[in-house]
């Protein structure tokens, strides 16, 4: 139990660095953290204890197994948040070239 | 059968844009043409079919649900895929002027083929994690269109719309996690009846809310709107119109529909929340959008106003209330298109999007200004139109749910609506032509023809209505059996 509250405790990590942060960079690191924190609780939701891989071999009785479904699901928010960070990452770059900075509070031509 | 193709055909065509849109000179712009094409006349058809068998089902693969997986449309999807589809038909016949004055149309293409892949695939999926994948392809590709001018200004947008949509799309993922090791099935049918087998736990209302802040920042709700003006106003016009018209509605709202209605189950606390944020979307947005100089930054503020009119609908409950949101979100998603169409008319013309620098457009450009105010009277519910009996339904659906308060309000807001509209008109189109702005005529026939082509559905869904109440819409409201 107390590793799901720390999965949660590492998200809202991530919230608060996404919330508080004035670096581009630093928030890109503050998404990356809350995603990490949703695929641990999504491998921590198909962990059985002392369970073992899903595998079906013939002779064998599998009494305990962990659930295959989340980490199939892992993989795929694992790609999702690849194509995420890598664009996000480019537009920083290119914030970059047209402002000179990273620093958010800097980076305000739109308003109202 | 044929559902699985709304999936299939942007794909390839995006694909095949990806490969050949480099080399071939109009390769891209003819594909995406013909791609939209296609599928509006398959949404039409799927409409056609989902009358007499109410309810579509294709497994993929042959796989039976608890392996494979469904993709399904009802009633209510099949309206929301022709919504979609006629819109991007429409953006894709005016891009075709519109687009030439950018680099590298062909990336244009390819990622507004992923994004209907993303709207299409949010409405037909069965399932909460497909929902997920889709709603994420449909985000991407909008995060890096609404960059595509790449300017100083749409950077920003983009990025700040990058950020909140990735929190979005990350509180849905948690909820659907812990929905899954609550229910242990991700199809939503499945998770539908295991709930109503199971005692309401806790759990519940916690997912409630993750999903809530999900949805209300991908449909912009009033308190998660800060991203919608920045990205509609720093696009390339025909994404604003795509994302105003249909992509925060299928994101959002749509979604939201689904995941509450038919999955969790709507409670009246969640019905009051969604009550509230509907009221305040509605005053803020009308209230911001008359400060507003920017043309397209006073479209997204009305947009954030009129969705707050849905999710008031939505807020009812009731049967009337959900028909009502339905048809006032097709009806926004016509005009605000339109309205997003002439805002690229008057800009690719006169170089401005400034509202006191723009004046006496009527007599150069008369089909843009006609259209436009057509489009303008229909947001703020003048009679004859097809916006006033969309609102009507909305504003008696609360009238007869009891709350008579937010009735009055919803029509008040209804007159701001218009007072800002008007104001939008009077500066740009019917005043006193200015010396600079000489030799300007009409854009070009892309522009033309989208704009006839919507400001008819207008006036003929509107003046129609009242005669085909009984034999269209009422079935229709029966069909959307949410």
């Amino acid at each position: 139990m107390s590793l799901y509250f720390l999965c949660f405790i590492l998200f809202c990590v991530g919230l608060y660095c996404l919330l508080r942060k004035r670096n581009i960079i630093k928030i890109i690191i503050g998404l990356g953290i809350i995603e990490y924190s949703v695929n641990m609780f999504l491998i921590l939701i198909g962990y059985r204890t002392n369970g073992r891989a899903p595998i079906f071999a013939r002779n064998q009785e599998i009494s305990n197994m962990v659930d295959p479904l989340p980490q199939a699901l892992c993989l795929t928010t694992i790609v999702i948040g690849l194509s995420i960070t890598l664009l996000v990452v480019g537009l920083a770059v290119r914030i970059y070239e047209k402002y000179g900075t990273f620093d958010i509070t800097k980076i305000r031509r739109l308003k109202g | 059968m044929i559902l699985i193709f709304f999936v299939i055909t942007p794909i390839a065509a995006a694909f095949l844009i990806g490969l050949a849109g480099r080399y071939v000179k109009n390769f891209s712009d003819s594909a995406a043409n013909l791609t939209t094409v296609i599928l509006f006349a398959a949404s039409l058809y799927t409409l056609n079919l989902v009358n007499t068998c109410h309810i579509l089902v294709y497994k993929i693969g042959g796989w039976l649900p608890p392996a494979g997986i469904c993709v399904v449309a009802d009633g209510l999807a099949v309206f929301m895929l022709v919504t979609v589809n006629l819109i991007s038909l429409l953006v894709m016949i005016y891009s075709i002027n519109y687009m030439n004055s950018y680099t590298e149309k062909w990336k244009f293409h390819a990622l507004y083929m992923l994004m209907l892949v993303g709207m299409n695939g949010v409405i037909i999926s069965g399932d909460l994690f497909n929902l997920y994948v889709f709603l994420e392809l449909a985000s991407i590709s909008a995060y890096a269109l609404v960059a595509f001018g790449t300017e100083a200004s749409s950077l920003e947008a983009a990025f700040k719309y990058a950020i909140m949509g990735s929190i979005a799309s990350l509180f849905i993922l948690l909820g659907i996690a812990l929905l899954y090791s609550y229910t242990s099935t991700l199809s939503m049918f499945d998770i539908a009846a295991v709930l109503a087998g199971k005692p309401r736990a806790f759990l519940i209302n916690f997912v409630s809310v993750l999903f809530l802040a999900g949805f209300a920042l991908k449909a912009a709700l009033v308190p998660f709107h800060a991203w919608l003006p920045d990205a509609h106003s720093s696009a390339p016009t025909p994404v604003s119109a795509t994302l105003s018209g249909v992509f925060i509605k299928t994101l959002g709202i749509y979604a939201m529909l689904r995941v509450f209605f038919s999955v969790i189950g709507a409670t009246s606390n969640l019905l009051l929340v969604l009550m509230v944020l509907g009221l305040v979307s509605m005053i803020a947005g009308a209230f911001l959008a008359i400060a507003q100089n920017d043309m397209k930054r006073m479209f997204a503020y009305s947009s954030i106003s009129q969705v707050g009119y849905i999710i008031i609908g939505l807020g009812c409950g009731s049967l009337i209330g959900i028909a009502g949101a339905a048809f006032h979100l097709f009806n926004h998603s016509i005009f605000k298109s339109l309205l997003f169409i002439n805002s690229a008319a008057v800009e690719s013309q006169t170089g401005s999007r400034n509202m006191d620098k723009l004046s006496g457009l009527a007599a150069k450009m008369p089909l843009t200004a006609v259209t436009s105010v057509m489009a303008s009277l229909s947001a703020a519910g003048l009679p004859p139109l097809a916006g006033f009996w969309s609102k009507l339904i909305i504003i008696m659906a609360l009238w007869i749910s009891g709350h008579y308060i937010y009735a009055l309000i919803a029509v008040l807001a209804s007159i701001l609506t218009l007072a800002y509209f008007l104001l939008m008109q009077r500066k740009i189109f019917f005043s006193e032509p200015n010396q600079e702005l000489s030799g300007i005529k009409e854009a070009g026939f892309g522009f033309s023809l989208a704009s006839i082509i919507l400001a008819s559905i207008i006036a003929v869904v509107g003046v129609a209505f009242p005669f085909l109440v009984n034999s269209i819409f009422v079935p229709f409201w029966n069909f959307l059996g949410v």
